[in-house]
């Protein structure tokens, strides 16, 4: 093994972890003989105490019940309290959500400790760990290692790798607290809001239909929409119309935004700059509309129709709806 | 209330991206533009100004070779002054040791609110901002998408993967904000021209009483062991739209058995 013990931040929602954290439990075991997970929930974390294990988690450190405050911070300093105790992982795990990249910023100044953040993969070297990275739009591809003291934070982009369960017993829960946490522990959440969401999650979907620039408007992104719908998907979208304000930030794809693999990505007025090919070169299959020949996003699709979105979509979803 | 927003000056991304072939990092020799997600916080520090009736907006940017340019299209846009810390030393300079150096230059300013983007363009480490909430002892509220401020308490909507969260805490703060969420305003000429003889404070590692030890490429404690081409994807069939094309998309996601 090329290090000896390994923390996991599980990240969970309604008392399930999420896939992502259970990807990196799996990952932790073939780079370390000893896997732990920390976490935290309503009521504490020890309800998932036989999911982790079940991923090989041997010991759940158990932060407990956050109530209001924003998580950062206090799973921060409930690390760095660990970190303190003696029983110091190596490398620490952390998924890019967005609670948990607040966990991994705070941390790192709490241990002084640097963060290598984005990653895609993890080799077991000789000297340890190096991280695996997916530069300009996954044409080159970096590996890097720190040189400093460990513990060694990771912060590693879902869908790196397949998580797989080990079989093992429930963990063994241990309950610990985040210390003083001053000013830095003052925001907390006075509401949640639901927007309007059908279908599957975006980075879950099995099809992800995703609009680009080359819809024009705001307005025809419904197009996207309904294919999505009709093909039982989730709706993406590129950079460009995130940044013009026409979809929200948690529907974007790409380098600043969720990795995503479904069985097919249907890019619909997406050129495919670098920024956007990250987040879904590794879809199965790959199908591109766009008007411009020369689009980059051709050179990765399997399919791909140089014509206009506002032509093609219209007759596209005419034609699957006859199917049904 | 005063406000400062962390900008960085960046390759300008239309340009192809280039690697330095000495450390594996990106090359920063070229001339540098002010990262677009910065723009949003820009504009944002801005409007929260104006609505407070006073207060002044201060740019904070670290950069190689003394570089402005960048800094300049955000004073063009209504930002008062800025601070710049620029020294041979601080090339390498990983997320960590970047909110080092950038806590000490905040710290001589003593806002009220600290407006960052959620991440970068080019690098996209996406730590820094609350790691400099971290280092200064304030709280954060990363991704907004909406910001008020009254009675000196932040009001927040933070994105959630369903939605968003109203989120509140005490000034001083760090907030960070997602691209899309204002229209950043384009500079006027005379914004322009006015830029031009704003102050920019410049300043070097020993003026922070920072030691280059802590900062660079020396004080990261990471490197870049290689950087190759990934293989490439094989491109597959591109048919010109005659009007028929979508039949072929159908066909291929009935072979998928997905309609």
């Amino acid at each position: 093994m090329a290090v000896g013990r390994v923390l996991v931040v599980v990240e969970s929602v309604g008392g399930q972890a999420l896939p992502a954290s259970l990807e990196l439990l799996t990952e932790a075991r073939s780079i370390a003989g000893n896997v732990d997970a920390i976490a935290w929930g309503a009521g504490g974390a020890a309800s998932l105490a036989g999911e982790v294990g079940g991923y090989g988690a041997a010991r759940l450190f158990d932060v407990g019940d956050v109530g209001d405050s924003l998580p950062g911070p206090v799973v921060a300093g409930a690390i760095s309290g660990i970190v303190a105790s003696g029983d110091a992982p190596e490398v620490i795990l952390i998924p890019t959500t967005y609670d948990c990249r607040d966990i991994a910023g705070r941390l790192s100044v709490k241990i002084n400790r640097p963060v290598i953040t984005n990653v895609i993969d993890l080799e077991a070297g000789d000297d340890g760990i190096r991280s695996v990275h997916s530069l300009f739009g996954g044409t080159q591809i970096a590996t890097a290692r720190f040189t400093g003291d460990k513990p060694w934070i990771f912060v590693v982009r879902a869908k790196s790798f397949a998580p797989l369960q080990s079989g093992g017993p429930a963990a063994e829960v241990i309950p610990v607290q985040p210390g003083d946490l001053d000013a830095t522990g003052a925001a907390t959440i006075t509401s949640h809001h639901v927007e309007s969401q059908t279908g599957p999650k975006l980075d879950e979907a099995d099809v992800v239909v995703s609009g680009g620039r080359g819809l024009g408007t705001k307005e025809a992104y419904a197009m996207v929409e309904e294919l999505a719908e009709l093909l039982k998907g989730a709706a993406g979208a590129s950079r460009a119309i995130v940044d013009a304000g026409w979809v929200p930030y948690a529907r974007q794809v790409g380098q600043t935004g969720k990795t995503v693999k479904p069985t097919v990505y249907i890019a619909c007025g997406i050129s495919g700059a670098t920024q956007h090919l990250v987040g879904m070169k590794g879809a199965k299959h790959i199908i591109a509309i766009n008007k411009d020949q020369e689009a980059p996003i051709f050179s990765v699709a399997d399919v791909g129709v140089v014509g206009d979105v506002h032509q093609v979509m219209p007759k596209l979803i005419e034609a699957i709806k006859a199917l049904a | 209330m005063n406000i400062v927003v962390c900008v960085k000056q960046i390759p300008d991304p239309a340009a192809p991206p280039a690697i330095d072939e000495a450390n594996g990092t990106l090359a920063r020799s070229g001339k540098l533009v002010m990262d677009d997600s910065d723009s949003y916080g820009v504009e944002m520090a801005l409007q929260l100004a104006e609505q407070a009736g006073g207060g002044e907006v201060t740019l904070v940017s670290m950069a190689p070779n003394g570089e402005t340019s960048g800094l300049r299209t955000a004073l063009a846009m209504g930002a008062a002054k800025a601070i710049l810390v620029s020294d041979e030393a601080l090339a390498g300079s990983d997320a960590l040791a970047t909110a080092k150096v950038l806590a000490r230059a905040v710290g001589r300013v003593k806002p009220d609110l600290i407006v960052a983007a959620t991440e970068s363009t080019d690098g996209y480490t996406g730590t820094t901002p609350v790691q400099l909430a971290e280092l200064l002892g304030f709280p954060s509220i990363t991704f907004a998408k909406q910001i008020s401020v009254s009675d000196g308490k932040l009001a927040v909507q933070r994105q959630t993967e369903v939605g968003y969260d109203e989120v509140e805490c005490q000034l001083p703060a760090v907030v960070t904000v997602t691209a899309g969420v204002v229209e950043p305003r384009y500079p006027s000429f005379k914004g322009i021209m006015a830029a031009k003889s704003k102050p920019v404070d410049q300043l070097t590692l020993s003026d922070l009483g920072l030691d280059a030890s802590e900062v660079g490429a020396t004080g990261s404690g990471q490197e870049v062991l290689s950087v190759v081409d990934a293989p490439q994807r094989a491109s597959g069939e591109i048919i010109v739209d005659d009007g028929e094309a979508h039949q072929r998309v159908v066909q291929f996601l009935q072979e998928l058995k997905l309609v």
